[in-house]
């Protein structure tokens, strides 16, 4: 089968990436860690559900250093999944193609991600 | 024969009915359905989650207790859940090529996605309705 000596296409590592490609892989990559803390979620509210002891040992352990950064990983890619999900609707309607706006919109998406991020952990600890 | 280009397009470059998944566009019309119902969804759940965060037991109770609130929470479960099938799906179906694995992984997530997010509901009701 791979007898043939056909021209291949260079693999990712080969690329200067492309703003658009790492949004592109991250949206991938977010969504499938948010899929992952989700459970995390369902867990907190199921410690809710449970009662006091149950929710006060889940909020120990989600503010343990390692909950926290879990959180932060979290925190970011729903705000990252969020924003470039709005800019997959932007497409979806047909708007925002051209190279020089896709990459705008995606520096925005990255650069509006990590603000938010750091807007709701300051919130979080504003209203503790 | 002439040199002038042959058109070696069939019909079939166009998808004909509801295409071979049988289901059209449905698939990438619920994702998109429910990516628009969750940017108010989430937005109102993480601003209310960033404001329990540093609460107690009692705080929780009392915002499940709002109906408004909860029924937000239950519509963001349904939207959240859907959503992340249908992506996980996707994933699943880019990246697994055997055949048995692709179909026991698609069945593993439905599975998932049913119980995980069947007891995320539950939980809301029983805050909601708990005494």
């Amino acid at each position: 089968m791979a007898n043939v000596e056909r021209p291949l296409s260079p693999h990712l590592q080969i690329y200067r990436w492309p703003v658009t490609m790492a949004t592109s892989i991250l949206h991938r990559a977010t969504g499938c860690g948010l899929a992952a803390g989700t459970l995390l979620l369902a867990a907190w509210l199921g410690a809710a559900a449970a009662g006091p002891e149950y929710y006060a040992q889940m909020q120990a352990c989600l503010g343990s250093i390692i909950g926290r950064l879990i959180l932060l990983g979290f925190s970011w890619a729903l705000f990252y999944h969020l924003l470039n999900g709005i800019r997959h609707l932007f497409w979806d309607a047909g708007h925002g193609y051209s190279i020089p706006v896709a990459n705008k919109s995606g520096w925005a998406v990255i650069v509006g991600s990590v603000v938010l991020t750091v807007l709701a952990w300051i919130l979080a600890y504003a209203w503790k | 024969m002439s040199n002038a280009k042959v058109n070696m397009r069939t019909p079939l470059k166009k998808v004909r009915h509801l295409g071979a998944a049988k289901e059209g566009v449905q698939h990438w019309w619920i994702q998109r359905v429910t990516a628009i119902a969750m940017i108010p969804l989430l937005l109102i759940m993480v601003v209310s989650v960033l404001k329990l965060a540093g609460g107690d037991h009692a705080a929780v109770v009392a915002a499940f207790k709002n109906p408004l609130f909860a029924v937000i929470a239950l519509l963001s479960i349904l939207a959240v859940f859907w959503h992340m099938k249908l992506g996980l799906q996707v994933v699943i179906e880019d990246y697994v090529h055997s055949e048995g694995l692709k179909i026991a992984s698609l069945l593993a997530i439905t599975f998932a996605i049913f119980i995980v997010g069947g007891a995320a509901a539950l939980s809301v009701l029983k805050l909601f309705f708990g005494a």
